[in-house]
């Protein structure tokens, strides 16, 4: 009894302090990341995690709303003067965080400056290639194209503007020691502890709308469980990334709420459609047979045998769509006719008897472990499905590291597998984003099927693209695109399984603004 | 002892170079680590640039000759992922990781060593009995199983401390640590017992080994029998004899918490030297993991030596001059 009392007595102050606590920290909004952003400087690394969270001290031209559509950043206004010229207008009255104001020399210099930053290991030359930018006046760019360029929104929105005064002669290692972090955005940089933390405060000046945090503190938590340990204890009030088999968990838990977008990720199959002997695939008696995946039925049969419904329910634990095409339904230049082809293995039985496969046969998937959620098991539930119809399909999943050097340039600098799992997200948030490097024909000079890891190739899908990325007309190019979508499919260039959706787990009374980009920003939470 | 010294240290020098080949062509054969930095949007001709950017497309004797002369002026390269030299980015995260190693050992040593004494003195008796025993779950249960239930325990549920990172640090004497402040302690405290209940089980078994065989020892009975206090046979004559193997093993255990504690600070997200390796391993960022095992080498090398002059230092009849071999 008495020591009950104690415990009571122990446990009262212990939640007494816990609520002074808590009220402290409604001022601080403490963040669980799943991947670390590798530096502070924008230029540095062109990748999810480095965008993200430096979208918080910098800015765009363009900026992207949660859903995926573009929307006035630094530059108030847009519009094409002629076929290869974007006038840009700038936002009047914006201050940088050491007080100067921002102006047109800032923009060109960034566009000096970012694809020519040294050793870094994914720089921004792509959103800035072939573009010109000319001063105006004050606040006035105009960027100028040898072509006309429908995308230079899209590629603008990727592009995070730094200060000239600050950043001329920055290393990358001024900005990560906070020396260069000046930028315009709404929160000021306060330190970065690598491996650690990374600290924002309010940026009180800032020209939009201020956020209500006044300090906004990121901590990398890679481990899946440990992220939900770090949320459940209460020391952080939001994570990203929530593991799938979490998901039940933090449904039933009373403090915490779940939030999700779709991203502009699909996950999806690439098919060796070049060799006509391709190396993972064997008759059913272990004998060399011609390429299967190059008959269309085979690859339909393939499709119509993966019960995609399954996959999302039981594997995806519901935090994804089946999918159709390369991009969900809200995004640009998406087909609207194309759904998800549906589960038929007895139809897929008898395309693959037409195709002269009755017996079906040997098949090798490889795929990435730990590159996407639940790459494992999708892998493992979809060879099941292509056994059931014939294929007999053995699993090989490798460390990312090694998967993607070997699916790329394996064999003699070719791909080397026949049938991987893979994942593709859009940068530019629409379609032509995936088409492009996906199933536009191998051309290290046009830089068309860049990640086109089954060297399929289709003329006429080729025209189309090329058709998409010249014409500037947004009605037009939309429809292009969506016919493209539909020859792809039809053609199955790839059989494309589904749309993860992006997930957050947040304190019960703070609302997210769930974004499609995947990126995890404080300015998006509000709340007490 | 300065002759011996010298001569550990040249021995120490080879097993380096010979390390340094190995781990270096070991890293070269798996993967290819373009692909794991670059932005999968980017076109062949800025995979291309970043190849040669990053020095990859040169052959691979050239690549480890320019480590060694980058080596020979102390730049264990540059690391691909962070941009920054190797180095300066693991000395970065060693002062996490040591803290929690050398915590982890006090706790061994605070623990282990009374316990295993008690053990081995009372050996028939039921808490005797019952440190045995849990000793064995200690060694028994996985270290990320562990880690979990603690995070669990201690922090989801009773809520008392905190589940991740490493939290307040402050300078004392010159060194910067998180064991100074009470936020650091409360920080530290999980990941640590999750380190040393290994340790704690492995010390608890040594010491109790090492009391049951010395207790029947001449120089045991020959010290009660000149009439010495209980506490001073064990506290001097017994402790002093069976710590030999005791520091032996801690010494090579705190190297291994110090290079390998790679679950723990990935469980608990502590900012040290394990937690960069896995990533580094993970992203292939070849000149973080040579740079890395490059200097576990040295610090085996360091903690080995440090052993060896422990022992004389405990045992009279050890010289170091002969013991090298």
């Amino acid at each position: 009894m008495r020591l009950n009392g104690l415990v009571g007595q122990a446990a009262a102050v212990l939640l007494a302090l816990g609520v002074s606590l808590g009220a402290v920290a409604a001022q601080e909004l403490k963040i669980g990341l799943a991947a670390e952003p590798s530096a502070m400087d924008p230029h540095f690394h062109n990748l999810t995690p480095n965008n993200s969270i430096l979208s918080h001290v910098f800015e765009r031209l363009v900026e992207t709303a949660p859903d995926g559509k573009l929307v006035p950043g630094l530059a108030s206004s847009w519009s094409v003067i002629n076929p290869t010229t974007w006038e840009l207008k700038l936002r009047p009255g914006v201050l940088w965080h050491d007080g100067t104001p921002f102006t047109a020399d800032d923009v060109v210099f960034t566009f000096a400056r970012a694809p020519n930053v040294p050793n870094s290991p994914s720089s921004f030359a792509s959103s800035i290639k072939g573009k010109e930018v000319k001063k105006i006046d004050d606040l006035t760019v105009h960027l100028i194209t040898a072509l006309p360029y429908p995308l230079m929104p899209n590629d603008l929105s990727n592009l995070l503007i730094v200060s000239k005064k600050t950043g001329t002669d920055a290393k990358t290692e001024d900005y990560n020691s906070g020396k260069a972090m000046v930028g315009t955005g709404a929160f000021k940089f306060a330190a970065f502890t690598p491996g650690d933390k990374i600290e924002f405060v309010r940026n009180d000046a800032y020209w939009g709308e201020k956020p209500v945090w006044a300090k906004a503190t990121f901590k990398p938590i890679k481990a899946g469980p440990a992220r939900v340990a770090a949320l459940l204890a209460g020391d952080v009030d939001m994570i990203e990334d929530v593991p799938s088999p979490d998901v039940e968990r933090i449904k039933k838990e009373p403090k915490i709420e779940l939030a999700q977008a779709v991203s502009r990720r699909v996950i999806y199959f690439h098919l060796d459609q070049a060799r006509d002997d391709t190396p993972f695939i064997k008759a059913k008696d272990g004998s060399a047979i011609k390429n299967p995946l190059k008959d269309l039925r085979v690859r339909q049969a393939l499709s119509k045998a993966i019960n995609r419904e399954a996959i999302v329910s039981r594997v995806m634990e519901g935090m994804a769509i089946p999918a159709s095409q390369f991009l969900a339904d809200t995004f640009f230049g998406v087909s609207k006719t194309l759904k998800p082809v549906a589960y038929d293995p007895e139809g897929a039985k008898k395309l693959l008897a037409d195709a002269g496969f009755p017996n079906g046969f040997k098949m090798t998937l490889h795929g990435p472990s730990g590159r996407y959620a639940n790459d494992v098991k999708i892998a493992e539930a979809v060879a099941q499905m292509f056994t059931r119809i014939g294929v007999e399909t053995a699993i090989e999943t490798l460390p990312p590291a090694v998967f993607f050097s070997r699916a790329s340039t394996g064999n003699n600098g070719g791909p080397e597998f026949s049938f991987i799992l893979v994942g593709w997200s859009s940068d530019t948030g629409e379609v032509s984003g995936s088409l492009k490097p996906l199933i536009g024909t191998f051309d290290k000079d046009k830089g068309t099927g860049t990640a086109n890891r089954g060297r399929y190739s289709n003329p006429a899908l080729d025209t189309l693209i090329a058709d998409a990325q010249a014409t500037v007309d947004v009605a037009k190019r939309e429809a292009i695109l969506a016919k493209a979508s539909e020859l792809a499919m039809t053609d199955v260039a790839i059989i494309p399984s589904h749309y993860p959706t992006s997930t957050w787990a947040i304190r019960k009374g703070l609302t997210i603004k769930a974004r499609a980009d995947e990126y995890t920003l404080a300015t998006g939470v509000s709340g007490q | 002892m300065t002759a011996f010294i010298l001569r550990r240290l040249m021995q120490s020098v080879g097993v380096v170079v010979v390390m340094s080949i190995i781990v270096f062509f070991g890293v070269h054969v798996v993967g290819d680590p373009i692909y794991m930095l670059i932005n999968p949007q980017a076109d062949q001709k800025d995979i291309e640039a970043a190849i040669r950017a990053l020095g990859l497309d040169r052959p691979i004797w050239e690549q480890y000759g320019h480590f060694v002369m980058g080596a020979l002026k102390g730049d264990l390269g540059r690391s691909f992922l962070f941009g920054e030299s190797a180095l300066k980015i693991i000395l970065q995260r060693m002062p996490a990781t040591v803290e929690l190693a050398l915590t982890a050992v006090l706790f061994a040593v605070v623990f282990g060593i009374p316990l295993g004494l008690y053990a081995g003195l009372y050996p028939d008796c039921r808490s005797g009995k019952l440190i045995m025993g849990s000793s064995i779950v200690g060694f028994s249960l996985p270290t990320f199983w562990v880690g979990l239930m603690l995070i669990m325990v201690f922090a989801v549920i009773l809520g008392w401390l905190p589940s991740t990172g490493r939290g307040q640090t402050a300078t004392y004497l010159g060194i910067t640590s998180s064991v100074f402040t009470i936020d650091g302690l409360r920080h530290i405290l999980l990941p640590a017992i999750n380190l040393a209940l290994l340790k704690i089980s492995l010390v608890i078994r040594l010491t109790r080994a090492g009391t049951r065989e010395a207790i029947h020892q001449d120089y045991i009975k020959f010290a009660r029998a000149k009439g010495l206090s209980n506490r001073r046979v064990i506290g001097v004559h017994l402790l002093k004899n069976i710590l030999i193997p005791v520091v032996t093993v801690l010494g090579l255990e705190f190297g291994n918490l110090v290079a390998f504690s790679v679950v723990t600070e990935t469980i608990f997200a502590w900012p040290g030297m394990g937690k960069l390796l896995i990533g580094a391993i993970q992203s292939l960022d070849r000149p973080v993991i040579v740079a890395y095992l490059i200097m576990i080498v040295l610090m085996f090398v360091v903690i080995n030596l440090v052993v060896d002059i422990l022992y004389s230092i405990l045992d009279p009849r050890v010289r170091l001059g002969e013991a090298s071999a």
